[in-house]
């Protein structure tokens, strides 16, 4: 179990790197604490793989340090780390046995027999896999195949953390919501670090503690779900989280006041004149925004029943806005205008919060 | 891959079936028909029933040929797949300038007409002006594969060992760069020694590319006329005289076509008995 | 540990290219250099036994007899293979399995049992000593073997696609021209290669079924060898430049060779 710290990592995978586009990974400072349970979100090539392989040391960053307790790691090689990783597709020796499988790291490290064999049927307990094992392990389905590979991951007693790289990617979905509690659980036992990468939000939302969210090889924000929901520090955390994500739209600044076309928005941060001359936008959620009799006024393009709730799709000046409501809620036909939460409503300046 | 079933199939296959039929059924009847005939010319057949293959069974001749033959093939197979599995695994994974000589050079003895692989290896096996020849002889060896029967199999395995491995290589290649990274990964993570890593990944891996290396490499070199032929003429004497070389002698040389045709039936039923048995065992382990 | 990998590659490239470079070597030597002593290289270099097969049509129409069967036998071998392994690959019907089975057969079988049998079948239709003959006869091995890897690539081209095509109202010919082969090339690209490799090498057959017009040159370096007491450098300049087709069709797809060696099975 250790603390892991992440310095001024930065990442290319080409040799002469020339521009932006050719770092993988730009700059990274993260620290993640003993035993936490944390999701890595983001979307598809925003670096997410590539930081795990660099904390797990099957890649070598091009700069910057990993350290484990405060002692660089960068030099020892994977196997000394001890660290636990899953992979996307999953991963087993198809000429063993389940239990083979399991008592593969243990055999590695030399353990006595009467050990392997303890801890092999204690982890194989714990992700129910004790009926089988001694099935070859090639016949099996894609899920018990990953439970396997979540086995291989636990057996040894001496891990500093576990890697999980998109695991239920291949998996069923029902079996996916089954697996996705189970290492919630295990977790909650066995209090080790835990590190899941995913591109799904709910997968996040509902893993972590704490979730970081990248894009573009940087780490966006970090801060717990609700955190994550509630003020999000850059657009693009606003609009990936939450469904439908936060409407995000271009406005301008007069003298004092934030300005949507002519009409004066009220936002819950600070506007100072130092933001003139950026790139700047409002972001609501669709959850805080409401009907009124006077405010922004806006056009019905369509709405979605979706339950409790109706989600309504407006424009304004050819820009989407979408609102969330009670499904009892009648919807006006003519004069619709729009009020936003105050408290609930940033101004972002090139993308990040102010 | 659902297949639907539909009779109609067989227009397809149309073509292919007559040209292999016409190959092969016609020439495969005028041996059966040879098989259990005696003939002294003037086209008058006598039949003979199973005389033929009864003579090919207990003849010495065909037994000597038989043994010669086996001793060749387990011996180049015994040195050629784990020879092309060794050098797969130590070629260059990368795409690149290496990796492009490697394919280019390893390919170039597969595609060398045979007679022209066994005179390279005639003349350059040649005690006085071969460099092979003359190289063993200045070390102190007393090489001739023209007189010496031992040197003769030196000669023939060391031209088919340099003929054949590249085909294992590049077959055990194909199979290995079609491993995902992602079980080097988890062998790494797993802190699995390199041998683990090969008997656990690879070498399951790889099981389908070598069965079909073993079956051609089985089959060819049972089946190996030209290049013996070229290098040695089946001697000193005949004691390179393998199946192929012994039947050709038979057949077109002595004209004996009772018997050449009943030993092509065994021949053929040698060979086909084995494939089939290596192929289903190999094939039933896979199904599991 | 690792640093030394590179080690077995390298000895078994030059052991590869050893034999190669003597019959190179030996076919810039005059006859009397390469029985007279022995030389490392040739010291007194000459072209002599080149302008021989350049200049004697006996020698050249060997290379132009080659390759015209060879290409003949591929490129037929290849178009007749294509209906049937789609056949294989997307259709059950009765006797598949076996017959299957039965076309790889051919391909295990010894030439030599072939030899007699060929001989007399083609000359009783005429054939005897035309590239038509060795063509068709190269057929039973090639076929099998070209149906065997198209089959490989074929099924790894989901179904999804036919049915698709068949709904956006293609018919057969058409997909199969226009849609299903271009998925396929490198499978095909594959088949030709190996044809054209099993036919451009093999002799027995070849010499058997020819005499004077189409003998290929394969046939005329063993004539060559046996008889006119032993004019080895113009056997090694004759042998070498049978090395060149090869070289040329390994060169083309040296890309793609990992790849196709993987029969599309992997």
């Amino acid at each position: 179990m250790a603390n892991i710290k992440l310095q001024g990592l930065r990442h290319s995978y080409a040799d002469n790197p020339k521009n932006d586009e050719d770092w993988a990974l730009k700059k990274i400072d993260l620290e993640w604490e003993d035993g936490g349970a944390y999701a890595l979100l983001g979307p598809s090539g925003c670096g997410k793989t590539t930081l795990l392989n660099i904390i797990s040391g099957l890649l070598q960053p091009s700069h910057g340090s990993v350290k484990f307790d405060d002692s660089e790691v960068n030099q020892i090689s994977t196997d000394k780390r001890d660290i636990a990783q899953i992979f996307q597709f999953p991963v087993v020796y198809d000429t063993m046995s389940v239990y083979d499988n399991l008592a593969f790291p243990l055999r590695n490290l030399e353990l006595a027999e009467t050990e392997v064999h303890d801890r092999v049927t204690e982890i194989a307990q714990l992700v129910e896999l004790t009926s089988m094992l001694t099935s070859r392990a090639s016949g099996l389905t894609a899920g018990d195949k990953q439970k396997i590979s979540l086995g291989r991951g636990l057996v040894r007693t001496k891990v500093n953390a576990i890697l999980f790289d998109e695991p239920l990617t291949v998996i069923d979905p029902h079996l996916k919501w089954q697996l996705r509690s189970k290492l919630k659980k295990l977790h909650q036992l066995l209090n080790r670090t835990m590190i899941y990468v995913t591109h799904d939000q709910v997968e996040a939302l509902t893993f972590a503690d704490k979730v970081v969210v990248m894009n573009f090889g940087e780490v966006l924000q970090i801060g717990t779900p609700v955190e994550l929901f509630e003020k999000p520090k850059n657009t693009f955390v606003g609009h990936f989280i939450g469904s439908p994500g936060m409407n995000i739209l271009p406005c301008s600044l007069d003298s004092s006041n934030v300005k949507l076309g002519k009409y004066t928005i009220e936002t819950a941060n600070q506007v100072s004149q130092n933001h003139k001359g950026k790139n700047l936008e409002i972001g609501v959620r669709p959850e805080f925004i409401q009907f009124s009799d006077d405010g922004l006024p806006v056009s019905i393009v369509k709405v979605c029943n979706v339950g409790h709730t109706q989600i309504v799709e407006t424009s304004f000046e050819g820009h989407k806005i979408k609102l969330i409501i009670d499904e009892d809620i009648v919807l006006p036909s003519n004069n619709v205008h729009l009020s936003f939460n105050k408290n609930k409503t940033y101004l972002y300046a090139n993308s990040w919060l102010v | 891959m659902n297949k639907t079933t539909n009779q109609k199939a067989w227009i397809f296959l149309a073509p292919v079936l007559i040209l292999v039929a016409f190959n092969a059924f016609i020439p495969l009847i005028t041996v059966i028909n040879y098989s259990v005939q005696e003939t002294f010319g003037n086209n008058e057949f006598f039949w003979e029933g199973l005389t033929w293959f009864e003579n090919i069974l207990h003849s010495e001749r065909f037994h000597n040929s038989l043994i010669r033959q086996l001793t060749f093939t387990f011996t180049i197979l015994l040195i050629e797949i784990p020879l092309g599995v060794a050098i797969a695994l130590a070629m260059p994974t990368k795409k690149g300038i290496w990796l492009s000589i490697c394919l280019v050079t390893m390919s170039l003895p597969l595609l060398i007409p045979w007679n022209v692989v066994g005179s390279m290896w005639n003349i350059f096996s040649l005690p006085e002006i071969g460099l092979l020849g003359k190289l063993l002889n200045s070390l102190g060896f007393d090489y001739n594969y023209t007189r010496q029967t031992g040197d003769a199999w030196f000669t023939l395995i060391l031209m088919d060992v340099w003929h054949w491995t590249s085909l294992v290589v590049l077959l055990s290649y194909a199979g290995l760069i079609a491993i995902p990274d992602a079980y080097y990964q988890a062998a790494k993570i797993d802190g699995a020694s390199a041998w683990s890593v090969f008997r656990y990944i690879q070498l399951p891996k790889m099981k389908r590319v070598l069965t079909i290396a073993i079956l051609l490499r089985f089959m060819d070199s049972f089946n190996i006329y030209t290049e013996p032929f070229v290098l040695t003429g089946g001697g000193p004497g005949n004691s390179t005289t393998l199946l192929s070389i012994d039947l050709v002698k038979l057949a077109l040389g002595q004209f004996d076509l009772g018997p050449a045709a009943a030993m092509s039936l065994i021949y053929f039923l040698i060979i086909l008995l084995t494939c089939w048995i290596f192929y289903t065992l190999m094939m039933r382990n896979e199904e599991d | 540990m690792k640093n030394t990998k590179w080690l077995l590659p390298t000895i078994y490239i030059l052991f590869l290219l050893l034999p190669i470079y003597w019959l190179v070597s030996m076919s810039f030597k005059s006859t009397n250099e390469i029985l007279g002593s022995f030389t490392l290289w040739p010291q007194n270099f000459t072209l002599e036994n080149y302008i021989t097969i350049f200049t004697d049509s006996t020698w050249y129409m060997g290379y132009f007899n080659s390759l015209s069967y060879v290409c003949i036998n591929t490129i037929l071998s290849v178009a007749v293979a294509l209906p049937a392994a789609y056949a294989f690959s997307r259709f059950n019907f009765m006797g598949d399995k076996h017959l299957f089975f039965w076309l790889l057969t051919n391909r295990m079988a010894p030439a030599a049992v072939f030899a007699l049998p060929f001989f007399q079948l083609y000359s009783s239709i005429g054939f005897f000593d035309t590239y038509i003959a060795v063509a068709l006869a190269h057929t039973l091995f090639n076929i099998p073997l070209s149906v065997w890897i198209l089959e490989g690539f074929m099924s790894g081209v989901p179904k999804q696609l036919d049915e698709t095509a068949y709904i956006d109202g293609y018919s057969f010919w058409r997909f199969f021209i226009k849609i299903f082969i271009p998925t396929i090339l490198a499978g095909i690209g594959v088949a030709l290669f190996f044809a054209f490799m099993f036919s451009w090498v093999e002799l027995l057959l070849a010499k058997t079924l020819t005499a004077v017009h189409a003998k290929p040159i394969a046939a005329l370096m063993t004539k060559t060898a046996s008889s006119s007491g032993y004019e080895l450098g113009l056997l090694a300049a004759a042998g070498s430049l049978t090395i060149i087709p090869g070289a040329v069709v390994v060169y083309f797809v040296r890309n793609y060779i990992a790849k196709g060696f993987a029969l599309g099975r992997v």
